[in-house]
C-alpha cells in the first residue's frame, strides 16, 4: 500500500498543491477575492497531507527493509534497531530535504490552523509565500533529491549505518533543529507579505512575533542537542568548534535573536519597521543558505561531496530566486514604508536597538569568518583557515558588552528613560556581581572565565531584579506581591527566564575554562587522582553486543573515601564497518560532570595496560541546561495572552476592515 | 591525501544532510578518541604550552579542528613535532613559522593579519562602527525633522480605509 | 505613503535599501563561481596549497625502501632532468588506484618514490603486486620527511624541475587527464626554458 511510488506521487502531488498555493492566494489577495483568497488553507492542508503520505511511505520503506530503495539501501541494514530505522530516514540527504519539506508543510498549514483572526488579505499573502518556498523545494527534491528511487537488482541487506550515527541525541536533533531553521520561514513569509501589502504596523509586529519566538525555541534547543551530541560522544569533552557546519545554525539563531526583539519594537512602538522586515528576511535566508550551502561542497571541508554539482547548482538557484527575489522586493518597497516615530537613545526601544547592533555585529563578524577562507580562495587563490581562536578573540569583546547591557534593558521604561533610577533598583544585582567577580577572582584562572562569571552572575542577578522590582517583593506585604505576580504578564517572566538562561550558559561556558583532565596509560587496579576524586580502574571486561563486541572498563571514584560512582566507559568495535567508537561515561551532579574515556589496550596480553582519558568538566550541564531555561523562557513568552495570534479581539477587527475592507 | 580519509568520506556522504550541527566532529573518532599519554611531556608547564601552541595549529585534514583536538594521524604526528621543539627550548613564534614554512597560513587557525584578512580581522570594529552610525543618523534625522502629527486612530483608519477603497 | 517629502532623501533611501540586496548578489556571484570552478576542476576550495612551490626541495635523505635505493635533496638537485616524486602507502586505497597510471607513465619520465608511514616489507609486497615504476625508493617511516614536503596524506606528487625546483605539487590521486591537460604542458614549458 505505502510503496515508494506512492510516496513518489504524493510528493509530486505535494508539489503541485503547492505551486498552486503559492500563486492562486497572491492572485485572490491582489484582485481582493475573497474566495480565491479562502482556496489558500485548503491548499495548505492538502499540500501538508500530501507530504505527510509522501513520508510515511519512505518510513514505511525504511521499516519494512525495502531495499530496492536506493535510499533504504545506501543507509539502513537488517539488523539495524527499530528506532534508527526511522530516525535513519532523515539521516541521509534525500531524507532529511523531504522531512525539510515536510517541516516547512507544517508551517503552512499551522498559519492555515492558527491564523484565522489574521487579516484574509495577510493571510492568504503569507500562506501563498509559504507555498512558493516549499514549491521550490519539494522541485528540488523530486528532480535532484529523488528519496524514493530504486535500485535495481535490489540488495539482499542495507550497507548499513554509521554505528555513530545511531544514538538518541543524534535521532531527534535534525528534526528539532530543522523546525527552527523552517519555522523562521514564517516570519520571513509575513515580511514579504507585509512588502506586498506595503504596510507594517503594530498589528504586524503582534503577528509575526509568537512563530519567530517559536522558532527561535527550536533552533535553540537544536543548537544545544547538537552541541551536547558532540560533548558525549567525541570522547574528549569538545562542545563547539566554530565549524562552518556549526556556524551555519549560529547566524540565523544570531538574527533570529535579534528579531525577536526588534519585533518587540515594532509592536509597542511602531519604530525598527523596515529594520524588522529585513531581520525576517535575512533570519530565514541565513536559515536556507545555511543549511543548503554546507551541502554544495563550499563550505564543507576536506574532499567530501563532489558528488553531484548539479544539486550545487540548483540549490544555489533555488537561494537565488527565494532570497534575491525577497530582497529585489525589500529594496523595491521598503524605501515607501512609514518610518517609525522618534524615541530617546536611553530607553526600552534604545536598548533593543543596541542589543540589535551588538547582535547583528556578532553575527557579521562570523558570517565573515565562516565565508572568508574559500572567497580567499577564489579571489586570491591563498588558503587560509580561519578557526577558534579568531572567533574566540573577535566575539567575545562584541558578547561581552551584549551581556552587561542584558541587564538594564528590560529595566528601562520605553520612550524616555533615566539611567539612574534604573541603576539604583539594580544596586543589589550590582552587589551580588561585585561579590561574584570577588569571588572568581580568587578561584578562577584567566582573565576572560573571571569577565565572564561576573557578567553571567550579572545577568541572572539582574534578571531576578526585575521581576522582584515589578512584584516589589519586601516592599509591600507579600500577598500583595503575589498579587502583582498573578497579574504580571507572562511574557514578563518568560524575557527574564531566557535572560537568565543566557547567564547560565555564559557561567558553564566561564566554567568549562576551568575543566581540567588527565591521559594516563594504567594497568587494572590502579588509582589516579584528578580534581579531588579518587578514579580507581577495578576492572575491564570483554562483552558482545548486538553487532559489535565492547571492551568495558569499570571505574569507580571515590571522593573523600567515599563512593561516588561507577562507570563503565567502552570501547566498541563494529564488524560489519570495519569501525570502532568510543562510548564515553558521563557521572553528573549538576555542579560538574566526571567523564571518563576508555582508550586503546597496550601491553602484553598477561599484563594488559589501558589508556584512561579523565575529565572533571565543572558546570558542563550549565551549558545546555541555560539553552534549555532560554527555550522555555521563549515557550512561557508564548503562552502569554498577548502573544497569541490575534489575541487582542477588537485591534484585530479594526486592522482587519483596514486591509480587507 | 584519500587514505586518511577514506573512512571519513564515506561517513561525510551520509552526513551532511544529516547533521547539519555537527557533522564534521565525528572525524576524529573514526581514528582514534584517546591520545597516547607517552606523548605528552613530562613537565606541565611545558605540556601546557605545547597545548596552547596546538590548539593554534589546523589539523589539516580535518574540518576546521586543532590539532590538539583531532584524533588524525598527521595530527598526532604534528603534535608530536610541536612538543619536540617546545621541549628543545623554542620560542611558540618559531614553532609556528617551522609550520607555516611547511604547510602555509593554512595551518593557522587564526590567520595572520595581511592586506588580505584586513577586511576579516577589523569586521568586530567596522560592524559594530557601522551599526552605531546607522542608528545615530537615523536619530538625528528624525529629532531634527518636524515633529509628525499625532497617528490616525484605528478609528479614523478604518473610516479612512473604507473611503478609499470602497 | 512616503513620510520624506523631498526625492533627495527618497532616493538615498532607495539605495540604502538596495545594500541588502547588492551584499547577497555579491555573494551569489562568487558562490556561482566557486561552483562552477569546482565542476570544471578548476577550483577546489580544501585545496592546501602547501607553500613549497617554486621553491627547492627540503633538506632530507630517505634510507633505502625494497627494491630501491634511497635519495636526498642532493640527489634531487643535481639533476638536469626532472623528476616526478611521488608519495605513496600500501595502506592506502586510492594510491593503489593510481598505481596504473603511473606504470604508464614511467617509460617516459623518471619516478622516485618515498613510502610514506609504511612498514617497509609491506611498501614492498604492494610494489611487487602493483608493479614498480619508482627508479629510486626511499622509506619515510614516520612521517617526518613528508612534513618537510608539506604534505597531509597519500598519494601526493610533486614535479621537480632542474636543479631541484619543485615546479608542480598535486594532492590527488594521478589520472590520465591531469596528466595530459597539466603534467605535459608543464614539462614542455619546463624543457623550452
Amino acid at each position: 500500500m505505502l510503496s515508494p511510488e506512492l510516496g513518489h506521487y504524493a510528493l509530486a502531488l505535494a508539489c503541485i498543491f503547492a505551486a498552486a498555493q503559492g500563486i492562486l492566494p497572491l492572485i485572490g489577495a491582489h484582485r481582493r477575492d475573497r474566495r480565491v483568497m479562502m482556496l489558500a488553507p485548503g491548499l495548505a492542508l492538502g499540500q501538508l497531507f500530501a507530504l505527510a503520505i509522501s513520508f510515511l511511505c519512505l518510513v514505511y520503506a525504511a521499516v519494512t527493509d525495502d531495499f530496492s530503495v536506493q535510499n533504504v539501501a545506501a543507509n539502513s541494514a537488517v539488523t539495524k534497531p527499530l528506532l534508527y530505522k526511522i530516525t535513519g530516514v532523515w539521516g541521509n540527504h534525500e531524507g532529511s530535504v523531504l522531512l525539510w519539506a515536510l517541516i516547512l508543510g507544517i508551517c503552512g498549514a499551522a498559519v492555515a490552523a492558527f491564523g484565522r483572526n489574521l487579516p484574509s488579505a495577510l493571510r492568504a499573502r503569507v500562506i501563498a509565500v509559504l507555498g512558493a518556498v516549499a514549491a521550490g523545494f519539494e522541485l528540488f527534491c523530486l528532480t535532484t533529491s529523488d528519496p524514493f528511487a530504486r535500485v535495481w537488482p535490489a540488495p539482499m541487506d542495507g550497507q548499513g549505518m554509521n554505528p555513530l550515527l545511531q544514538d538518541p541525541g543524534l535521532a531527534f536533533h535534525p528534526p528539532i533543529l530543522y523546525t527552527g531553521y523552517v519555522g523562521f520561514a514564517v516570519p520571513f513569509a509575513f515580511a514579504i507579505a507585509a512588502l506586498m501589502e506595503g504596510r507594517v504596523d503594530a498589528a504586524w509586529g503582534r503577528w509575526v512575533r509568537p512563530w519567530a519566538v517559536a522558532a527561535w525555541c527550536f533552533l535553540t534547543c537544536g543548537i544545544a542537542l547538537g552541541s551536547w551530541w558532540s560533548y558525549y560522544v567525541l570522547g574528549w569533552g569538545g562542545y563547539w568548534f566554530w565549524d562552518p557546519v556549526e556556524n551555519a545554525s549560529l547566524i540565523p539563531w544570531l538574527t533570529g535573536t535579534a528579531l525577536i526583539h526588534s519585533a518587540i519594537v515594532v509592536e509597542k512602538r511602531e519604530g525598527l519597521k523596515i529594520w524588522t522586515v529585513l531581520l525576517a528576511i535575512a533570519t530565514f535566508s541565513f536559515s536556507l543558505s545555511g543549511t543548503f550551502l554546507v551541502r554544495s561542497g563550499i563550505l564543507n571541508s576536506v574532499h567530501a561531496f563532489a558528488n553531484d554539482p548539479a544539486r550545487g547548482i540548483f540549490i544555489l538557484g533555488l537561494l537565488g530566486v527565494v532570497i534575491g527575489g525577497s530582497l529585489a522586493l525589500f529594496a523595491y518597497r521598503a524605501p515607501a514604508l512609514t518610518a517609525g516615530g522618534l524615541f530617546a537613545p536611553v530607553s526600552r526601544e534604545g536598548a533593543l536597538v543596541l542589543n540589535n547592533i551588538l547582535l547583528c555585529s556578532i553575527c557579521a563578524v562570523v558570517v565573515t569568518g565562516t565565508m572568508y577562507p574559500p572567497f580567499m580562495s577564489l579571489l586570491f587563490d591563498r588558503t587560509i583557515s580561519v578557526g577558534k581562536p579568531f572567533f574566540d578573540a573577535t566575539t567575545i569583546p562584541l558578547a561581552l558588552p551584549l551581556f552587561v547591557f542584558m541587564g538594564f534593558g528590560p529595566m528601562l521604561p520605553w520612550k524616555r528613560a533615566q539611567l539612574w533610577p534604573v541603576l539604583q533598583r539594580l544596586w543589589l544585582a550590582a552587589i551580588v556581581t561585585a561579590i561574584a567577580f570577588l569571588v572568581a577572582a580568587f578561584g578562577v584562572s584567566g582573565v576572560l572565565p573571571v569577565l565572564s562569571c561576573g557578567v553571567a552572575v550579572w545577568i541572572i542577578a539582574a534578571s531576578i531584579t526585575d521581576i522582584t522590582e515589578r512584584v516589589r517583593l519586601f516592599r509591600m506585604p507579600l500577598a500583595g506581591s503575589l498579587q502583582r505576580a498573578r497579574m504580571l504578564p507572562r511574557s514578563v517572566f518568560g524575557t527574564a527566564l531566557a535572560h537568565a538562561g543566557v547567564g547560565v550558559t555564559v557561567l558553564g561556558l566561564a566554567a568549562m575554562s576551568q575543566a581540567q583532565h588527565k591521559i594516563v596509560e594504567v594497568p587494572v587496579g590502579t588509582t589516579e587522582h584528578l580534581a579531588g576524586y579518587d578514579w580507581t580502574l577495578t576492572n575491564v571486561t570483554q562483552e558482545p553486543g548486538p553487532n559489535y563486541s565492547a571492551l568495558v572498563a569499570t571505574i569507580e571514584i571515590h571522593h573523600n573515601g567515599r563512593l561516588v560512582t561507577v562507570m563503565h566507559p567502552s570501547k566498541r568495535s563494529f564488524n560489519s564497518q570495519n569501525q570502532t567508537t568510543t562510548e564515553v561515561s558521563i557521572h553528573t551532579n549538576l555542579l560538574a560532570d566526571l567523564y571518563g574515556v576508555l582508550g586503546d589496550k597496550h601491553g602484553t596480553d598477561a599484563a594488559p595496560t589501558y589508556v584512561l582519558r579523565l575529565h572533571y568538566n565543572p558546570l558542563a550541564p550549565w551549558m545546555w541546561l541555560g539553552a534549555l531555561i532560554m527555550a522555555i523562557g521563549g515557550a512561557l513568552s508564548l503562552s502569554d495572552r498577548r502573544m497569541r495570534v490575534g489575541a487582542p479581539r477588537r485591534a484585530k477587527l479594526s486592522s482587519e476592515t483596514v486591509t480587507a475592507a | 591525501m584519500m587514505p586518511l580519509l577514506t573512512p571519513l568520506r564515506r561517513l561525510r556522504r551520509m552526513l551532511p544532510a544529516l547533521l547539519v550541527g555537527v557533522s564534521i566532529l565525528l572525524a576524529p573518532v573514526l581514528v582514534l578518541a584517546v591520545d597516547d599519554p607517552s606523548e605528552m611531556l613530562p613537565d606541565p608547564k611545558q605540556e601546557a604550552r605545547a597545548e596552547a601552541i596546538g590548539s593554534q595549529l589546523r589539523c589539516l585534514v580535518c574540518q576546521n579542528e586543532s590539532i590538539e583536538d583531532s584524533g588524525a594521524g598527521l595530527a598526532r604526528d604534528l603534535r608530536k613535532v610541536v612538543r619536540e621543539h617546545v621541549a628543545k627550548g623554542e620560542t611558540d613564534k618559531q614553532i609556528m613559522d617551522w609550520m607555516v614554512d611547511r604547510y602555509g597560513n593554512f595551518i593557522r587557525l587564526s590567520p595572520p593579519l595581511s592586506v588580505g584578512t584586513l577586511l576579516l580581522w577589523s569586521m568586530p570594529v567596522l560592524a559594530l562602527l557601522l551599526g552605531l552610525t546607522t542608528a545615530f543618523f537615523a536619530y538625528r534625522r528624525r529629532a531634527a525633522a518636524p515633529a509628525a502629527p499625532p497617528p490616525l486612530s484605528d478609528d479614523e483608519k478604518a473610516r479612512l480605509a473604507k473611503l478609499t477603497k470602497d | 505613503m512616503s513620510t520624506s517629502p523631498d526625492n533627495e532623501n527618497l532616493t538615498r533611501r532607495r539605495l540604502m535599501m538596495g545594500l541588502p540586496l547588492a551584499g547577497a548578489a555579491v555573494l551569489g556571484v562568487g558562490f556561482w563561481k566557486m561552483l562552477a570552478g569546482m565542476q570544471r576542476g578548476s577550483f577546489n576550495p580544501h585545496d592546501i596549497n602547501a607553500p613549497v612551490l617554486n621553491r627547492p626541495v627540503p633538506e632530507f635523505t630517505v634510507p633505502d625502501q625494497a627494491p630501491g635505493q634511497g635519495f636526498s635533496a642532493q640527489d634531487l638537485r643535481g639533476l638536469t632532468k626532472p623528476v616526478l616524486v611521488n608519495f605513496f602507502a600500501s595502506w592506502c586505497i586510492p594510491c593503489l588506484a593510481e598505481m596504473p597510471t603511473l606504470m604508464s607513465l614511467k617509460d617516459d619520465l623518471t619516478l622516485w618514490g618515498i613510502a610514506y608511514k609504511d612498514r617497509p616489507e609491506n611498501a614492498a609486497n604492494f610494489l611487487k603486486h602493483s608493479g614498480n615504476p619508482f627508479t629510486r625508493l626511499g622509506s619515510d617511516h614516520d612521517g617526518r620527511i613528508g612534513m618537510e614536503w608539506g604534505i597531509s596524506g597519500v598519494p601526493e606528487t610533486f614535479l621537480v624541475g632542474p636543479g631541484g625546483i619543485i615546479r608542480w605539487h598535486t594532492a590527488t590521486p594521478l589520472d590520465v587527464d591531469t596528466i595530459r591537460n597539466t603534467l605535459i604542458p608543464l614539462l614542455e614549458k619546463l624543457k623550452a626554458s
